[in-house]
This record gives C-alpha cells, structure tokens and sequence, in this order.
C-alpha cells in the first residue's frame, strides 16, 4: 500500500512534466487506436462475409459481365442453394462526392442470400412489387434525409442516363460490421432499360453470388460452377465470398501496410517520450534510490517502485487515449460519410491499445530500473547534497 | 577469579578498500583492525579524503571491502550476499544522513515507518513504533509534516527516529551535524547522546566537528587510510 502511495506521489512532483507525458501518451494511443480502427474498417467487408456465399464472376476480370442465361446452370449444381445475381451500377447521386455503393440486384433471392439485412416485411414486400423502387442501409437514409416514398435520382456512370428511384425500404444491419451505406434497386428495371438504350449489354450480369447448403460443400461448388463453363466465351472465376472481398483488400495492400507501419511508429515515438520521462525522473532520484536500498529495500522493491510509476503515467495517459477515440472515431466517420462505412472501435482495438501501453510503460523503465539497480548504495548516497 | 569481558559487538579484521581512478588504485583503508563494544559511542574523526565515510559504509553493509572481515554480533557480513545485505541493513542498522535523506513525497510519519515495511508487524503496531520514535525525538506534533514544510534541525530529528524505530543494533551517523546550524546540531547531537546513555544504542559517528566528537565516548582518527587512537 505504502509503495503505491509512493508510486501515485512520485508521480505526480513534476506535475508538469507527467502531465505533458500523459498527454503525448494519450494522443499516441488516441492515433494508434484510430490506425488500428481504419485497417479493421478495411476488413470489415471480409469479416462481414458469409462462408455459405459463393460469388462468380467473369474470370479474366470483374468489369467483363456473364451472360444471365448462366443463372439456371449454376442453379442446378449440387449443393447451391440459391442462386442472385447482379451489376454494380455506379451512379452519382448529385454529384461524386457523395459516394455510396448502389447495386443493381435481383431482389428477393438477394435478399434471401443476405439475412444480416433486416428489413421489415412490408417494406421487402413493396420493394420486390415495385419495379421502380429500392431499399437502402440506414446510416445512407440518415445521411440524406430520405423518407420512405421519397424519390432519389442517379447519373449514370456506367450505365449512362438519369436513373429514378422509389425509397421502398430501409434494411439495418444485424451486425456491427454490416455495411449500411449500400443502395439496391432492381435488376430488371436496369436491363430492361439497357435493352432500349445498348442492347448489346442487355441480359449480362456483373456477379453471380451463390448460398450454397453448408460451408463444407463450397470448394466442390466453387470447381463444378467453374467446369461448366470451362472453354466457353465468357469462363468464370469462383471462390468464397471471404476470399472475394479479401482480393479487393489486396488492391489497396500497399496503403494497409503503410497504416500498419505508422501506427507501429506511433507506439515507437511515444515510447521515446515515456521513456525519457523516466530516465531523467530516476537520475533525479538515484540519491533517493540508494537511501531506500540503504534502509534495506531490495532491488526489485526501487525496481517495483520506477516501473510502477512508468506504468502508471501511460496507463493513465492510455485511459485518456482511449476515452478520446470514441468521439474521435464518431467525428472520423462523420468527416468521411459513406466512403468508410464501417467504422466501429472494437474491443480488440481497446485490447491493443492497452498492451501497447503496458510494453510502453515496461520498456520505458528498463534503462532507469537498470541504473537505480546496479548503482552501489555508496555512490548514490554520494550523490546527494 | 578474573571477570571475562565481554565480545565486542562489530569486530573489524585487516579491512582493506581501495578505489580505482583513471589508471590508477587509491588506497583509501589499509589493513584497519579494531572492535567496538555494545553500548559505545564512537567519533571517527579525519581531515577530508581520509576514508572515514568509507569505514563507514563497509561497518554498515553499504559498501565492499577489497580484503578483510567484519563481524557484526558474530555475523560476517562481508561475504553476505546482496539480498541477504539489504536485509541484515533492515534489521541492523540504522542511519543517520548530513543531509538527512528524508523522502519528500512522504510526510515525518510515514517517512518514519519506512524501515518498518520490510518486517512483518501489523499495521497497528507500525503505528505504535512511529508514535514512539517521533515523541522520542519530541516530534508528535509534525507527523503530518512533509520534509518541507520542517526545519533543517526538524528533519534531522525524524531521520533519527527513522534510524531508531526498528531498535537496530547499530546505529550509524555520517556527520549528522554538518548540515545544521548550532542550535539544531547541539539538539542532534544531545538527543544522541540520549540515545546512547539512557537507550544503550551503540553509535558510530563521522564527523568533523570537534565539539560533536567531544560528545562520544570513544574517537579514533584516520588519516591516510590508516586508523589510529590519538590525533595525529
């Protein structure tokens, strides 16, 4: 009890200096936390992902569209359960900058396919009835303001033209990690348009995405929906919804290890500070050090006692840190809209936060717990006066 | 029938120390061989240099001697390891600093009670020491006092109660009168006094001032390593 009243006290005689060392700990954790928060954004798409879904594309590459007419062949494999498919529409709602993902999907089987969508079932009735219509993710309603019958214009990309919508309904995620920011409407209404317009694009989709009837049976799915289609025009590339997310993730690998490395770089600098704190706190105290061994505290008492207060100064300054990423991270998704659309701190991230200030605060201490221990009592004594 | 007299309390044996600087070996302490008795007051005087901190330290377990023994209470401390040192320093010895050496984050009575972490008396009775200690060195009044908020001649007077709280056998002072001014050095140095003459502690003190010597019942004198009775 007597040692960490030292530890608090000690801590606290340069009230400045702990104090500045505890901001710059806060800030770093506060950053560390908001690198790590990103990178797990950048995965959220995978760890959403479903090992009952397949996804089939064109196997030279995504933007080549597969003809509709596979939908029935797939449908037939054994172990699919259900068959959706769709095209990324790429509309501009106003204009570019407010991005957010829209499909052009066919309804009802997708919706089947994507149970983490929950949506009420009137509103997913009059979405399907209504050909004209879409459904949206709430955080996307809530950003424009969007009532149920509204009607929403997309610019084409594309798919040139103006593009108009019915909001029909608004789905939410069951999970933390469901995206909430995507935009589907029908499929049908797209090709049928397309058909006046480019006819030579009509009946193609961009992506098959396949439920098949366990997780077990997906590497056989994957192999025979490919084998159908093997030498024909338009061959296919098959692989679990994971794996299709995660070669996007793998697009942009470059810009997560870069993340990964400032954030580590963070944790280094702040390291630098703490441990500077603690080599000028313990040399101004080796005097103090030798009196305490001098009374027969041993070495690991004086140890105890420099490591407490290192640990203490960044435990305190990662409390800081971590009550700040919160807001924070509410601030960062509100500046970023719908360009990140999941952005949760997650309890992993709050755990590293954490085990980054303990081996701060550990490592820290090393060089002055190592002077105080290894000065002969006499020589710190001599250093007083 | 002859009376045997009694075996002294701290026996010192051809003690050697010696220090390195630059390339060169310093001798400060060659072969010092004397004893003190239980109940003495020692007074180790010596112009700067002349290695009495030194003896000092290596009577108290703070130091290592380079050759030689010391016993204290038949236990050679020499050869103790350095767990086994800092704990014999616990039960042992007491300290008496020229700049006192209070910790200044703790206020005179948990400065006092410091020694009595490391033994295994309850809270209530650590209380009960502290209490003694500090009305001994008539300080009840300034138990909440930090070393700052007390005079030189205050803290002095707690670092004493520190040094006597755990009754040590020895008590050892490296001019503990060097920082004061007359008034607070003669209450020290009184209050010392007391503690050998009525408490019986045994005293070891450096010092250069004459009069606080003149207060010790024995003084032996170092000059250039070599101890002897008589001032030189």
């Amino acid at each position: 009890m007597h040692i960490l009243k030292i530890i608090s006290r000690n801590s606290l005689r340069h009230k400045l200096r702990t104090g500045l060392t505890v901001l710059a700990t806060a800030v770093a954790i506060l950053a560390f936390g908001l690198l790590r928060t990103v990178i797990d954004a950048w995965y959220s798409g995978v760890d959403a992902s479903s090992a009952n879904r397949l996804v089939t594309r064109n196997s030279i590459s995504l933007v080549f569209p597969l003809p509709l007419s596979y939908k029935e062949k797939i449908r037939q494999v054994a172990g699919v359960r259900i068959v959706s498919y769709g095209n990324w529409f790429g509309g501009v709602y106003i204009d570019e900058k407010n991005f957010f993902p829209n499909f052009a999907v066919d309804p009802a089987t997708y919706l089947d396919l994507y149970p983490e969508y929950v949506i009420p079932s009137d509103q997913r009735e009059a979405f399907i009835r209504d050909r004209k219509s879409f459904v949206a993710g709430r955080k996307l309603v809530e950003k424009y303001r969007w009532k149920i019958g509204d009607t929403v214009t997309l610019k084409g990309t594309i798919f040139p033209g103006t593009w108009e919508f019915v909001l029909r309904g608004i789905y939410e995620g069951r999970d933390r990690n469901t995206d909430e920011t995507q935009f589907f409407f029908h499929w049908n209404y797209l090709n049928e348009n397309v058909k006046k317009t480019a006819l030579g694009r009509a009946d193609q989709v961009g992506f098959y995405m396949i439920g098949v009837v366990s997780p077990a049976v997906a590497a056989d799915v994957s192999v025979a929906i490919d084998g159908l289609f093997k030498n024909s025009l338009a061959e296919t590339l098959t692989e679990t919804e994971k794996a299709f997310q995660l070669g996007f993730v793998a697009m942009s690998e470059a810009i997560l290890v870069a993340i990964q490395l400032v954030s580590i770089v963070v944790i280094v600098i702040i390291l630098a500070v703490v441990a500077n704190t603690m080599v000028m706190t313990a040399r101004e105290r080796l005097g103090e050090h030798a009196v305490f061994k001098a009374l027969g505290f041993t070495w690991w008492h004086v140890g105890g006692m420099i490591l407490g207060e290192s640990l203490l100064i960044t435990m305190a300054g990662c409390a800081v840190g971590i009550a700040l990423t919160f807001p924070a991270a509410q601030a960062f998704v509100k500046a970023m809209g719908t360009f990140i659309p999941v952005f949760n701190v997650d309890a992993g991230t709050i755990a590293l936060d954490i085990i980054a200030a303990i081996v701060v605060g550990c490592s820290a201490a090393v060089i002055p717990i190592y002077r105080a221990v290894t000065i002969k009592v006499a020589d710190g004594l001599r250093r007083i006066g | 029938m002859a009376e045997s007299s009694p075996p002294p309390l701290v026996e010192i044996r051809d003690l050697n120390k010696s220090y390195r600087r630059g390339s060169q070996r310093l001798q400060v302490l060659e072969d010092i061989t004397f004893s003190i008795f239980r109940g003495d007051f020692l007074a180790l005087m010596g112009p700067s240099g002349s290695g009495k901190s030194t003896l000092l330290n290596l009577i108290a377990g703070l130091d290592r001697a380079d050759r030689g023994t010391i016993q204290v209470q038949g236990v050679e401390i020499t050869t103790l390891p350095e767990t086994d040192l800092a704990l014999w320093r616990a039960t042992h010895v007491g300290f008496i600093f020229q700049f006192y050496n209070l910790i200044p984050v703790l206020t005179a009575f948990e400065n006092v009670e410091l020694p009595l972490l490391l033994t295994d008396l309850s809270r209530r009775q650590r209380r009960e020491h502290v209490e003694v200690a500090l009305s001994v060195v008539n300080l009840s009044d300034r138990t909440d006092h930090y070393p700052g908020q007390l005079s030189g001649g205050q803290q002095q007077r707690v670092a004493i109660a520190r040094a006597i709280v755990t009754d040590p056998t020895l008590l050892v002072a490296d001019e503990p009168t060097g920082d004061l001014d007359k008034v607070s050095a003669s209450e020290v140095l009184q209050l010392m006094d007391r503690l050998n003459r009525e408490a019986g502690m045994t005293i070891i003190m450096v010092t250069h001032d004459p009069r606080a010597a003149a207060m010790a019942r024995t003084m032996k004198f170092l000059d250039k390593g070599v101890l002897s009775n008589a001032h030189p």
